[in-house]
C-alpha cells in the first residue's frame, strides 16, 4: 500500500488570528515495503505530516492517497477506521496511551476496535508483547506498575496489535537507555525485513536514518528540501550542517579526515562502512 | 473544538487597556457586572453599550473576537431570552397561545437580558484578552489579601489559581495527544449513542488523570528542591504598579454609576 502526498498543505486554525500554516505544498511517496525515514528541526511539520498518513489531520489543500483512498479537505470524518487499521502510528512518548487494568486488556484493545474477537485479541496481545522484548508474565500486570520502558514497549505491542500494513514511528526511542534504544531499533528493521511491513520513521538520529532507512525526505519550516537515498542526501556534509541537522557520526568522521587530507570516493554512512574503507586506504593515504 | 473559545484567551498587545494594572481591570469587570443591573431603561442600555464599544475601541483588538466570543454562548443566551419573551406576562398583550404570551413587558424584558448577557460576556473578553493569566492571578492574589486575617489561605489560593492557569495550555495540548493516539487505535470520539459516547471518553480520562498526577508528583518534588517551604517569608518577582491611569480608570466608572443612576427610571 502506498501512501502518495500531492501538493499537501496544512494550516492550524484556519481563519483566526491564531492562524499557522505549517505544510506547504508537500508531495512525498512512502512506497509499500519500504522504510522512509522523515527528518527535519523541531517545528519543521514532521509530526504534523505524520498524522496525515492515517488521515488523524486531512490537508487544507492537495490530496493525500492512502492506498486505495483519497483524503482532501472535503473528506467525510466517517469511514476513516479501515485506513487507521492499515497505518498504525506510534506517537512520541506513547507510554501515555496506557490506561487498560491489564498490559493484555491495553494491546488488546486496538484490535478490538477494529472488530476483532476477545479470545483472537488476547492471542494477538500475547504474541506482540514476545515481539517487543516482554515475557509472558507481563500480561496480566497492571500497565501503571512498569518502568517507563516497559510502558514504551506495552504501548508499542499495543499498535503493532493492530497488524499495520503501514508502522510509522515518531522518535520511538526518545528517552530510552542506548541498549533499549537498539533493542527497539533491529525490532523494527525485523518486522520490516520479516513481516514485510513499510516503516516510517521520524527521528533526529541520522545514526539510526544511515542504519536503516532506504529513503530520506529532509522537511524544513514546512517544506520538502531535499530527498533520496541516504547515501545521496548525507554526503552533503555542510549542507546538512549549516542546517543544523548533522550527519551519522561515521560520516562526520569521515568528514573531519577529509579536511585533514584524506580522499574518499564516498563518504561511509555507518562506522562497519567507515572501517572497511579506512582498511583499504591501508593507512598511508595521507598525501602530505 | 477548543480553538473556538475566545473566552479565557490572552491577546497580546500594547494598547492602553493592555497596560492597566490588572487589579484596576478585573475590579472594573466585576463592577461593570454589578451595575449593568442598574439599567432599567432603554436609554440607560444604549448609554451602557456606547461605553463598552468604547472600551472595546480602546483596547485596538478586532471587534470580530469580540463577536466570536459570543458565538459559543448564543444558544444560552437565546433560550433564556425566549423564556423571558414568552413567559412575562404584563403590559400589552400581542399574541397568545396556551401558556405561550407576546406581551409588551416581555419583549422588552427579553431584549434587555440580551443586552445584558452581550455587555457581560464582550467586558468579561475584553478583560481575559488583554490580561495576561499570571497578571489576573497575581491581582486575585493582591484583591483577597483583606481575607487573611479571616484565616483564608490566601497564598494557597492564588500559587494553586496561577498553577492550574500555567497547565490549562499544557493539559491541553495532552488531551489532544492522547486523542490522536486514541484515534489512531480506532477509538470512535463523538460518534454512536450516548452510553458508546462515554465509553470512548475511559481511553482519554484515565491517561490524563495519571499524568497529572505525576506532573503534579514531578512539580511538588522540583519546588522543594528548589527550596519552596510555602508564602511565608516569601519575596515577589512580579511587582503590580497602580499609575494614574488606573486611578482615572475607576474614577470613569464612578462617574458611569453617577450618569446611570440619573438616566435610569
Amino acid at each position: 500500500m502506498d501512501i502518495r502526498f500531492e501538493k499537501v498543505s496544512f494550516t492550524y486554525q484556519p481563519n483566526s488570528p491564531f492562524e499557522q500554516r505549517v505544510l506547504h505544498d508537500i508531495d512525498l511517496v512512502v512506497k509499500e515495503g519500504c522504510y522512509t525515514a522523515l527528518v527535519g528541526h523541531t517545528g519543521s511539520g514532521k509530526s504534523t505530516l505524520v498524522q496525515h498518513l492515517n488521515a488523524l489531520l486531512k490537508p487544507t489543500a492537495g490530496k493525500v492517497q492512502i492506498g486505495e483512498r483519497t483524503i482532501t479537505p472535503e473528506t467525510n470524518n466517517k469511514n476513516l477506521k479501515p485506513i487507521r487499521q492499515k497505518v498504525g502510528i506510534v506517537f512520541q512518548f506513547p507510554e501515555s496511551q496506557l490506561f487498560e487494568e491489564t498490559v493484555a486488556r491495553d494491546i488488546a484493545f486496538g484490535p478490538q476496535n477494529f472488530g476483532v474477537p476477545e479470545e483472537e485479541a488476547k492471542v494477538l496481545a500475547a504474541k506482540t508483547l514476545k515481539m517487543v522484548g516482554l515475557d509472558e508474565s507481563y500480561l496480566e500486570r497492571s500497565p501503571f506498575d512498569l518502568s517507563g520502558g516497559q510502558m514504551r514497549r506495552v504501548a508499542i505491542a499495543g499498535v503493532l496489535a493492530m497488524e499495520p500494513e503501514v508502522l510509522v514511528l515518531d522518535e520511538p526511542t526518545a528517552g530510552l537507555d542506548p541498549q533499549g534504544r537498539k533493542e527497539m531499533m533491529e525490532m523494527f528493521a525485523r518486522l520490516h525485513k520479516e513481516n514485510n511491513i513499510t516503516i516510517v520513521l521520524v527521528t533526529h538520529l541520522m545514526d539510526d536514518v544511515a542504519d536503516y532507512a532506504d529513503f530520506v525526505y529532509v522537511l524544513e519550516k514546512g517544506t520538502v528540501v531535499k530527498q533520496g537515498t541516504p547515501r545521496d542526501v548525507f554526503q552533503e556534509v555542510e549542507w546538512l550542517q549549516a542546517k543544523q541537522l548533522g550527519v551519522p557520526t561515521a560520516t562526520a568522521f569521515a568528514q573531519k579526515l577529509v579536511d585533514k587530507g584524506f580522499t574518499f570516493n564516498q563518504l561511509p554512512l555507518t562506522s562497519t562502512e567507515l572501517a572497511e574503507m579506512l582498511v583499504e586506504l591501508g593507512g598511508f593515504a595521507h598525501d602530505e | 473544538m477548543m480553538n473556538k473559545l475566545i473566552l479565557g484567551r490572552y491577546l497580546p498587545g500594547d494598547s492602553l487597556v493592555h497596560r492597566l494594572d490588572p487589579r484596576a481591570k478585573l475590579v472594573a469587570s466585576f463592577y461593570f457586572i454589578a451595575i449593568i443591573f442598574l439599567a432599567n431603561n432603554l436609554w440607560s442600555y444604549l448609554f451602557l453599550g456606547a461605553f463598552t464599544l468604547f472600551c472595546l475601541w480602546l483596547s485596538k483588538i478586532d471587534f470580530g473576537f469580540f463577536l466570536r466570543g459570543v458565538k459559543p454562548l448564543i444558544w444560552l443566551i437565546l433560550f433564556t431570552v425566549a423564556l423571558q419573551v414568552f413567559f412575562t406576562s404584563g403590559g400589552e398583550v400581542y399574541w397568545k397561545w396556551g401558556v405561550f404570551q407576546l406581551t409588551e413587558f416581555g419583549l422588552k424584558n427579553g431584549l434587555f437580558i440580551f443586552c445584558r448577557f452581550v455587555l457581560i460576556i464582550f467586558m468579561s473578553t475584553l478583560l481575559t484578552l488583554t490580561t495576561p493569566p499570571l497578571a489576573l492571578s497575581d491581582a486575585i492574589e493582591y484583591l483577597l489579601r483583606p481575607l487573611k486575617p479571616l484565616k483564608v489561605p490566601v497564598h494557597e489560593i492564588s500559587l494553586m489559581l496561577s498553577i492550574a492557569l500555567r497547565f490549562v495550555p499544557t493539559l491541553m495540548d495532552e488531551t489532544e495527544k492522547i486523542m490522536n493516539a486514541q484515534r489512531a487505535r480506532g477509538v470512535d470520539f463523538g460518534e454512536g449513542n450516548l452510553i458508546q459516547k462515554m465509553k470512548a471518553v475511559i481511553p482519554l480520562l484515565i491517561p490524563l488523570f495519571v499524568s497529572s498526577f505525576n506532573r503534579a508528583d514531578d512539580l511538588a518534588t522540583a519546588m522543594e528542591a528548589r527550596g519552596y517551604q510555602g508564602g511565608d517569608g516569601r519575596t515577589k518577582y512580579r511587582i503590580l504598579h497602580w499609575s494614574t491611569k488606573d486611578t482615572i480608570v475607576i474614577l470613569t466608572f464612578a462617574v458611569l454609576t453617577a450618569v446611570l443612576m440619573y438616566i435610569r427610571n
